[in-house]
C-alpha cells in the first residue's frame, strides 16, 4: 500500500478512488485530524493557528503570504509523506476557501521536484471521460503495487 | 483567546460517507450501517452517512455499506468529529466550507459512477474520440438508461 498525496487534497473523489484501489489517500483531513486531536494546539472558532505560518517557513519562504505558509504546514507533511501523487489539474474549488493559485502553483512544483509517481488529469467533462479517468487512476495505482 | 478545547475522540477516525444513487437513499445506507455499529458512532445526515470509531472498525461498517451499491457509495476521510464546536454550523451559521467543495464534485460524480462501473468493460470507450467520430445527440440505449434510472 502506498502513500498517495492526492490534489486538489480535499477531493471526495480522488480521497475515494485512491482508497478503493487500495492506497492511502493524504488529504487535508489527516492534517486536520492530527491538530483537533492534539491537546492545546488550537483555540475555537480557529483551526490555525499563529505557528503554522512559522511551521510553513520550512516549505515557503519567509516573504511568502502567511496563507500560503499557513496552507503548506497542512499540505507540506503531507508532500514529504508521498509515495505518488495524483493531481486534478485547475480545479476550480482548490480556489476559494480551500486554496489559492499560489498555494496551488507551490504544492505542484514542491511534487514535481520529489521524484515520485505522478498522475496529472482533468476532471471529466462527460460520461466517455468519466471512464477514461477511473481507468487512468485504476492503472496507475495498479503500477504502484510493484515499486511500493 | 478563548479557553482551548480538549480533543474530542481521540484516536479515532471519522470517514463521510456520501451516497449518489438510484437504487438507494441516504436512509437505505443509514439502515445498513446499523446492521454493524458495534463499536463506532454514527451520524446521519442528508448526503450519508458520519462514522466515527477506531479505523479498523469504521473501515469494516463502511465495507458492509458499499456492498449496498459500490459504484454509487463513496468515502472520504474527515479531519473534525461530528459537532465539533469549531466546525458545527450549528455554532458557526450556515454551511461550513468544506460543503462547497462536495458540492461541485458531487455535480458529476455520475461521470464517476460510469466510470467504475464500466471499469472492466472494453467495448467501453478507451481513447477520446475525435469531434468528426463523436456522435451528434444522446443514444436510444442511454435515454433508456436515464428513463429507467429516473422511474
Amino acid at each position: 500500500m502506498a502513500q498517495v498525496f492526492i490534489y486538489p487534497a480535499t477531493s471526495l473523489i480522488l480521497s475515494d478512488l485512491v482508497a478503493r484501489f487500495g492506497h492511502k489517500p493524504l488529504g487535508t483531513a489527516l492534517s486536520i485530524r492530527e491538530r483537533v486531536q492534539t491537546a492545546g494546539l488550537d483555540s475555537p472558532p480557529l483551526q490555525m493557528t499563529p505557528n503554522d505560518p512559522k511551521k510553513g517557513l520550512k516549505w515557503a519562504a519567509v516573504e511568502v503570504p502567511s496563507g500560503i505558509r499557513g496552507r503548506m504546514s497542512l499540505f507540506g507533511p503531507l508532500i514529504d509523506k508521498a509515495e505518488a501523487a495524483v493531481i486534478v489539474r485547475n480545479s476550480e474549488f482548490a480556489f476559494g476557501c480551500m486554496g489559492c493559485a499560489r498555494t496551488d502553483e507551490l504544492v505542484e512544483f514542491l511534487i514535481k521536484q520529489k521524484d515520485i509517481p505522478i498522475l496529472e488529469l482533468d476532471y471529466p467533462a462527460d460520461e466517455e471521460d468519466g471512464i477514461l479517468f477511473v481507468r487512468k487512476i485504476r492503472d496507475f495505482l495498479k503500477e504502484l503495487e510493484g515499486t511500493s | 483567546m478563548k479557553d482551548a478545547i480538549p480533543p474530542l475522540y481521540a484516536g479515532t477516525v471519522t470517514k463521510y460517507v456520501f451516497i449518489e444513487s438510484y437504487r438507494a437513499t441516504p436512509d437505505d445506507i443509514a439502515a445498513r450501517a446499523y446492521e454493524v455499529s458495534a463499536g463506532v458512532m454514527i451520524k446521519e445526515t442528508c448526503f450519508g452517512l458520519q462514522i466515527t470509531g477506531p479505523e479498523e472498525e469504521v473501515d469494516r461498517v463502511v465495507a458492509h455499506i458499499r456492498e449496498l451499491d459500490p459504484a454509487h457509495i463513496y468515502v472520504k476521510d474527515r479531519g473534525f468529529p461530528p459537532g465539533d464546536p469549531r466546525r458545527c454550523r450549528a455554532n458557526l451559521g450556515g454551511a461550513r466550507p468544506g460543503y462547497f467543495g462536495h458540492e461541485y464534485e458531487m455535480g458529476f460524480i455520475r461521470r464517476i459512477a460510469v466510470g467504475l462501473e464500466k471499469l472492466d468493460d472494453f467495448s467501453a470507450q478507451s481513447e477520446p474520440v475525435s469531434e468528426q467520430t463523436k456522435p451528434e445527440g444522446l443514444s436510444v440505449k442511454r435515454l433508456m438508461e436515464l428513463i429507467a434510472q429516473e422511474v
